[in-house]
């Protein structure tokens, strides 16, 4: 005798996204119940445009292009590829917290295809890291940066694909992982050299020969050009813009699948 | 409902499984007792998809764990031993994104949250963040949470870990109600005996082996009569004396007590003290338990298979000492 109404029919089966958006919004609801978390996302902005307003000199010599060049011009995409890039894989240190607090049980015995979990997970950590993106882009205008509203929606696009993918390498590290310490360590192996190596600091022309190899190869190169072409269209962007985002969407859908297979691998080996 | 052949499982070197089988019934509460380290976490991982086995199968409404995890998952409710509920977001927002994992949406769910809160007595608290409720009501949650989807099977492990013993008695009266009410089929896995008692039926795994299974009462009948357990100094001669005189298996057990099984318990006392005058310190006589169960099947005490175990009986003993 069922003394309740069946709200769900095991028989009945569909593929639904539902469960990703349910997954992502508890990921942003955790970030704004965590008020240190929302004053790091509004502070670090704020502090590197005085670092970058007060600080930095005048001219900058750009050996690519043989010109004079305002170093801000250079810098500020960097700077903002540099925010992204933190704040995206960092996301995913909570995919640990999940697994120490005994959620990611929750979800793991829950019939839900494993790319929708990734999914949920990739996109709530990719919308933070665009947030946190966009804000600092906010600022611009106050460092004498200006776009149009078209040039502002492609720099949203092109912060949103290098998010999505560093989200996605993020997930693949954090999934076996069961502390953040070491994830920590695994991760500054990846995000310092990338830094580095994205054009932030110096353009791919003017590196040594197999330094400008790892830098074509560095996926946050071409978000990085993107954003310098988009946002200083006087500096000659590398390369086109059409380019940049179609690498940009190749890695970042490679780093999903990728993401996918560590997460739906199942083994002898306790999941959780 | 439930249907175990030969499960094995290995972790590395080490046997957790070796070789179990048993089918649980429709709408039954089926026990799994074991002291730690027997390998029921080991069959609760494996039976809720969180692992897969070595070797053998293991089966839910006919959909097998290894070759369709999804079609167990639909069915089956779980509840941890753990902690599984999100303590920074609600009562009702953990429901609500459970409810969302299994598909169900819009008023259905809504309808279905309010109810589960409701029978779990946490309605008034639906709003506040599950992080300000005390164990009981976060263990009332997790029990919410498993059962939000209807499923004909629920799995717990361990469910009373940590709860006082009225939270304890409401959870398995609620248990109770579930399997007869809505015929839910509940596997729970314990190492209390007073636990075990409660159950239907239930299987008694020691380093993983399956040595016993059946109902409480059928498992107890197997002992012949009552056990007597006797303190002495002289353990191991008293137990070879008792053999020889009255031809019944006197075994000391692995705390230095003498226990031997006969019908009519207290008649045999007196023979027994005259016959070994100021050899015994003292006497015990009782109804069998499931420990003895236990005991008869595997040789030593319940609490003896693990450091833990060991622990925990040294506790209970020095209790004993203080009546």
């Amino acid at each position: 005798m069922a003394t309740t109404t069946a709200a769900y029919n095991p028989d009945k089966t569909s593929f639904s996204l539902m469960p990703a958006l349910s997954l992502w919004r508890r990921e942003v609801v955790r970030f704004y119940r965590n008020m240190s978390r929302v004053v790091g996302v509004v502070a670090s902005p704020l502090l590197f445009w005085i670092v970058i307003g007060a600080g930095f000199g005048n001219n900058f010599h750009n050996a690519a292009t043989g010109t004079r060049q305002n170093y801000l011009d250079f810098f500020f995409p960097g700077a903002l590829m540099m925010i992204v890039l933190f704040t995206s894989v960092f996301a995913m240190m909570s995919l640990i917290e999940d697994r120490n607090e005994g959620f990611l049980l929750t979800v793991l015995v829950a019939p839900v295809h494993r790319s929708v979990i990734v999914l949920g997970k990739v996109l709530g950590g990719t919308t933070l890291a665009t947030l946190q993106g966009v804000l600092f882009l906010v600022i611009a205008p106050f460092l004498g940066v200006h776009f149009g509203p078209l040039q502002f929606v492609l720099v949203v696009v092109d912060i949103f694909l290098c998010s999505f993918a560093l989200t996605s390498l993020g997930f693949m590290i954090a999934w076996p992982m069961d502390s953040t310490s070491g994830f920590h360590a695994i991760i500054n192996l990846f995000l310092i050299p990338m830094w580095l190596l994205s054009g932030s600091l110096f353009p791919v022309a003017s590196a040594s020969p197999w330094m400008a190899f790892l830098m074509r190869i560095n996926p946050m190169t071409y978000g990085t050009d993107a954003l310098r072409g988009l946002l200083f269209p006087a500096s000659a962007p590398e390369f086109s813009l059409t380019h940049s985002f179609a690498i940009l969407t190749v890695i970042a859908l490679v780093l999903f699948v990728m993401a996918f297979v560590v997460a739906n691998r199942r083994s002898t080996k306790a999941a959780a | 409902m439930i249907h175990i052949a030969n499960l094995r499982h290995q972790y590395g070197e080490r046997a957790a499984l070796n070789g179990v089988s048993f089918d649980v019934r429709r709408a039954e509460i089926f026990g799994l007792l074991g002291p730690n380290g027997s390998g029921k976490t080991t069959m609760f991982r494996i039976l809720s998809t969180l692992m897969l086995p070595t070797s053998g199968a293991a089966e839910i409404l006919g959909h097998d764990v290894t070759r369709d995890p999804d079609g167990v998952r639909r069915r089956i409710g779980v509840v941890f031993q753990s902690r599984s509920i999100d303590v920074k977001l609600s009562a009702e927002e953990n429901l609500f994104h459970v409810g969302h994992l299994f598909g169900i949406t819009g008023a259905p769910l809504k309808k279905r949250v309010a109810e589960m809160l409701e029978r779990v007595s946490l309605a008034d608290r639906a709003k506040d963040l599950a992080e300000s409720f005390s164990g009981g009501m976060q263990r009332r949650l997790e029990l919410a949470k498993g059962l939000l989807h209807h499923p004909q099977v629920l799995l717990l492990d361990e469910p009373t870990t940590g709860l006082d013993p009225g939270a304890r008695r409401d959870l398995w009266q609620y248990l109770a109600l579930l399997r007869d009410q809505e015929g839910v089929t509940i596997l729970v896995t314990t190492h209390l005996m007073e636990e075990a008692e409660k159950c239907d039926r239930l299987a008694i795994l020691s380093h993983g082996n399956l040595v016993g299974l059946g109902t409480p009462s059928e498992l107890r009948s197997e002992i012949g009569g009552d056990v007597i357990l006797l303190d002495a100094r002289e353990p191991q001669q008293l137990a070879a004396a008792i053999h020889q005189r009255f031809q019944i298996d006197a075994t000391v057990l692995d705390d230095g007590r003498v226990r031997m099984e006969r019908a009519g318990g207290h008649r045999f006392v007196p023979d027994l003290v005259e016959a070994f005058p100021g050899e015994i310190d003292s006497v015990s006589v009782s109804k069998p338990t499931l420990e003895d169960v236990f005991i008869r099947r595997t040789g030593h005490r319940f609490w003896n298979e693990d450091a833990a175990g060991v622990e925990q009986r040294a506790s209970a003993s020095a209790k004993k000492k203080k009546h």
